[in-house]
């Protein structure tokens, strides 16, 4: 009846996951208690669960995103602790939990805060910024968001039934073969990214799709805001290189499932090919998270530096470049496996020659700083705190690029130090920098500018402190994954990384505290103008938060820095343009089929990794049928009146008229 | 057009700042001292690491290629981040000095400029790649006066396997060598991927089911060298070290001729027992290895690593 599934699969024996799933659920239901107390679930269900409005499920999609960075975070401070102690000692964890201490960590930082933190910030951002009133595939949205939170449940649910994958946070075989993983740890790991993987797929369809075709009359490609452009790019990513992470998830499947032989060691099985075909996958997956960095990374230096962009059309032709060779460059991750030399030269060129456009980047914000006002409010300081931490990534990558240089990095703590130098002081601080940027935006409110910088100097120095003696321990021959060692050396490097890693928790606590501070005291931090940045771009013309209809009336855009130009025609006539005639607006109705199908879709994979094959079938039928109903729906748009939204606009007109006196020319 | 770009110094600033700014200026000046003296300590203590002090000649030419590529990129990443720092600095809205260029946006000699420089440098080091790739090359055998030893290397879940194929003997967990003398290891691996590296001697490579890889190494003088797996291979990895002993030629000779008298051969049989998941704190040594045991493992001709017994809740078949 119950497959695989039996109390057994419960941990009693491990105290540690089940205390800290019980503290979560407990924080859980408290949640929903209060919420179906206070009466606001009829609002939960109405206003997010079923929204298809771009912008709340881009708000999720960061919710999600910063409850699974905490997560993710405790498993980086576990291992953190144990390799301090584990000198000649076994430590607290022992390897198997260990291991899928590791292999959670990797996972959730990349698919489940990564991923959907910039999925989350495209979304609510690109259609502000190109003009639009929604994405192009409203409804599809909320089903991509869904099926990725369905991910991020699987993972979780792994902490107390069953196990999490011990095999790292990408599954090679033959250790991840049902021979030598016979657990479902695996089988949580492959189910959780096929589900999510489709809902990213789905979101990159509707993300290329929404730049190319959702665009305001006049929004020419080469008016488009960088972060557009470097949006465009990544989703280009996401839609050519996700097929292939889940056809070959799904090869291991079958080998797990059905008894195929495609990467196992008998019956003419080849590893080597999942390796070829997952970094196929994997290194354009690093540029699909870095790009929208670059995208916010670039709003950010030229509206805080009071300038537009330095080099508009080389940045998008370096962005452009980017994308492209991100997809020869794949080898590089296994330099050690015995290639030829040939091809080894060749994979560690290519990868140089990415180190191009990414060069012109930074010196093109370099640039942009050049001749600037700087003002250092949180956005800007992540932004130079990317910068320079961003330039030692990139050189330890062009290092580990060189063949000969891998054959004594790979795999060592250098390694580690390399992409956590890229992705945390890349993506992260772009992340982070978006999020603070467009807070006022999507809430009204700032965020309190303290505790950001002083989560800023927090993260900045956590980070040197934490993975510098990691580049350290790289060089001393110390490898990755190790659950103790018998080298004392190493030790008082590992306790240093371990301080840096107490400093970053630091970081996250006074950014916590921000987030709690600036709700609490929104009164004082309230965004009247819609405006708070002096921006440049069309998300800063409406009021904050924006109407669920974004644009009263599509803007018509005459150039570059679309509101940039308007802003100043209205300084200098010391008036705004003459009000629009106001018309009713067709909106796409809420639909719960995203949280349904996603409802279905996580009972479905559970009885698939348990086995449970008749669960499997409801579950599958279920979420089929969900889709059948809502593709018989007679009526998907709903009209706003013209009368409201007159009144939202005529609100937005006054207050940047009142703001008016207050701006002066740029000369 | 702007004016030409150069960065005024500090000095005039510092004229005109009043004395309290002066004071925080240079708290700020013996900050940055510290720092540097930090960085310093930081690569003294790193001269010490094992790719650092190499002790034969493919990790004498890698740590070679370390530290050129390092300096090539140094040369514009430093410059780089300086100007990132300075450039925000003299440019904070504050600074009244500063001239503010608001609709300054191209440039064509700074986009040729910053285009050029990435791809110079990339020339030079895509031409340290290519060069060093064919040189560094595992399969490479490395020029010597003497013959070359052969070591067949079997990574096993989760210790390691040497075989001596000429000299008869075997080891497990100890690869005792010749110092001076080129080595030339063949490897595979009993079930997962494993990685053989010592640090020391240089170049690591996959060991891999089914797959024979080659890997040419060389110990210049005796000593006692780390040698490990560098990749992930299940819950034993972490024990997966084992001693590289070089010892001079006649030692070497005299190990063999001990080993050899041990009376404990491997076969066939010896070969599935150690191939069992276990971890050997110990090595173990056998006198006499049988025939074509190797080339039996990668042809698959005898079955794999057997993997784990079935043990945990979550992992246990109804």
């Amino acid at each position: 009846m119950w497959g695989k599934l039996s109390w057994a699969a419960i941990p009693l024996d491990e105290p540690l996951p089940l205390v800290s799933a019980a503290i979560v659920g407990l924080v859980l239901l408290g949640t929903f208690a209060w919420v179906v107390a206070k009466g606001h679930l009829p609002y939960l269900w109405k206003e997010w669960l079923t929204s298809v409005d771009h912008k709340k499920i881009g708000i999720m999609y960061i919710i999600l995103a910063l409850v699974m960075l905490l997560r993710g975070f405790s498993d980086a401070l576990l291992m953190r602790a144990q390799q301090a102690v584990a000198l000649n000692a076994p430590g607290f964890l022992p390897p198997d939990h260990y291991n899928q201490i590791f292999s959670a960590h990797g996972t959730l930082m990349i698919f489940f805060v990564a991923m959907p933190f910039v999925i989350g910030l495209m979304n609510f951002v690109v259609p502000l910024q190109l003009g639009g009133r929604d994405v192009a595939f409203p409804t599809l949205n909320s089903v991509g968001f869904w099926l990725t939170a369905t991910g991020a449940l699987l993972v979780n649910v792994s902490l107390v039934v069953g196990e999490f994958a011990r095999t790292g946070w990408l599954p090679y075989p033959p250790l991840s073969e049902l021979a030598y993983s016979p657990g479902v740890g695996v089988d949580y790991y492959l189910w959780s990214l096929q589900i999510s993987g489709v809902g990213t797929l789905l979101s990159g369809i509707n993300l290329v799709t929404t730049v190319l075709k959702v665009r305001a009359p006049g929004m020419t490609y080469l008016r488009m805001p960088m972060f557009c452009w470097t949006t465009l790019a990544s989703n280009l990513l996401i839609v050519a290189a996700f097929p292939i992470l889940t056809a070959t998830l799904a090869m291991l499947l079958l080998d797990r499932y059905l008894g195929f032989h495609f990467f196992t060691n008998d019956g003419g099985g080849n590893a080597m090919m999942f390796m070829n075909l997952i970094w196929a996958w994997g290194h354009p997956e690093v540029y699909i998270l870095i790009l929208p960095a670059f995208g916010i990374f670039s709003e950010v230096a030229s509206t805080f530096s009071s300038k537009p962009l330095f080099g508009y059309r080389s940045m998008v032709v370096a962005t452009m470049a980017i994308c492209i060779i991100s997809f020869m460059v794949w080898l590089h991750h296994f330099f050690t496996m015995g290639a030829g030399p040939n091809v080894n030269a060749i994979f560690g060129i290519a990868t140089m020659v990415i180190a191009v456009p990414t060069g012109v980047k930074i010196f093109n914000w370099l640039f942009t700083m050049y001749g600037g006002r700087i003002r250092f409010s949180p956005p800007m300081l992540w932004t130079i705190g990317f910068m320079v931490t961003f330039v030692i990534g990139g050189m330890t990558g062009v290092l580990l690029a060189v063949p000969p240089a891998d054959f004594v990095l790979h795999n060592s703590l250098f390694l580690v130090a390399h992409f956590h130098n890229v992705i945390i002081g890349g993506v992260l601080f772009g992340a982070f920098a978006g999020y603070e940027y467009w807070f006022p935006k999507a809430f009204g409110f700032k965020l309190h500018e303290g505790f950001g910088k002083a989560a800023f100097w927090f993260w900045m120095i956590g980070f040197y402190v934490a993975f510098m003696p990691l580049y350290v321990l790289g060089l001393m021959g110390m490898t990755r994954r190790m659950q103790h060692y018998n080298v004392p050396e190493w030790q008082p490097w590992l306790h240093l990384a371990a301080f840096g890693a107490v400093l970053i928790a630091i970081g996250i606590a006074l950014q916590v505290a921000q987030l709690v501070w600036s709700i609490r005291r929104r009164a004082e931090l309230r965004d009247l103008t819609g405006d708070p940045w002096n921006g440049r771009s069309l998300e800063w013309s409406m009021p904050s938060p924006p109407p669920m209809f974004n644009f009263a009336v599509l803007p018509d855009v005459e150039g570059e820095e679309a509101y940039w130009a308007i802003k100043q025609r209205a300084i200098e006539r010391q008036a705004l343009r003459p009000e629009p005639e106001y018309t009713d607006i067709h909106m796409p109705r809420n639909s719960p089929v995203g949280f349904i199908c996603a409802f279905f879709a996580t009972i479905m994979g559970f009885a698939l990794i348990w086995h449970i094959w008749w669960l499997v079938l409801v579950a599958l039928v279920c979420a089929y049928a969900t889709f059948v109903v809502f593709a018989w729906r007679d009526q998907h748009e709903e009209p706003v009146p013209a009368a409201t939204i007159a009144e939202i606009d005529r609100a937005n007109r006054s207050a940047r008229r009142d703001a008016l006196a207050n701006l002066q020319p740029v000369t | 057009m702007p004016r030409p770009l150069r960065f005024t110094a500090a000095r005039p600033v510092r004229r005109h700042m009043p004395v309290h700014d002066t004071a925080r200026r240079d708290r700020q000046i013996a900050l940055a001292g510290r720092l540097i003296a930090g960085g310093t300590l930081l690569l003294l203590a790193g001269c010490q690491a094992a790719l650092l002090d190499p002790r034969g000649p493919v990790g004498r030419a890698e740590r070679q290629i370390l530290i050129n590529s390092m300096a090539i990129m140094l040369a514009i990443v430093v410059p780089t981040i300086v100007a990132t720092l300075a450039f925000a600095w003299w440019f904070r809205a504050s600074n009244k000095r500063a001239r503010y260029l608001p609709t300054w946006a191209f440039s064509g000699r700074i986009e040729l400029v910053v285009w050029s420089i990435p791809i110079m440098v990339i020339l030079l080091l895509g031409g340290v790649t290519w060069l060093s790739s064919y040189q560094l090359d595992p399969a490479r055998p490395i020029a010597s006066d003497h013959k070359a030893i052969d070591i067949q290397v079997v990574a096993l879940d989760w210790k390691w396997l040497f075989i001596y194929p000429e000299h008869g003997v075997a080891a497990v967990n100890e690869l005792v060598v010749p110092a001076g003398v080129p080595l030339h290891f063949t490897l595979t691996s009993a079930s997962v991927f494993n990685t053989f590296f010592v640090p020391q001697l240089g170049s690591m490579i996959y060991t891999m089911h089914g797959m024979a890889t080659e890997l040419h190494l060389h110990a210049d003088e005796p000593g006692t060298y780390r040698g490990m797996s560098a990749h992930f291979s299940g819950d034993g990895f972490s024990d997966m070290h084992f001693p590289v002993r070089a010892l001079p030629a006649a030692e070497f000779e005299a190990w063999v001729t001990a080993t050899r008298a041990a009376k404990r051969p491997l076969d066939s049989a010896g070969y599935a027992a150690l191939a069992k998941q276990s971890i050997e704190p110990r090595p173990i040594l056998f006198s006499a290895v049988e025939n074509d045991l190797f080339d039996r493992i990668v042809q698959r001709a005898l079955p794999p690593g057997p993997g784990p017994v079935l043990e945990h809740g979550g992992a246990k078949e109804k």
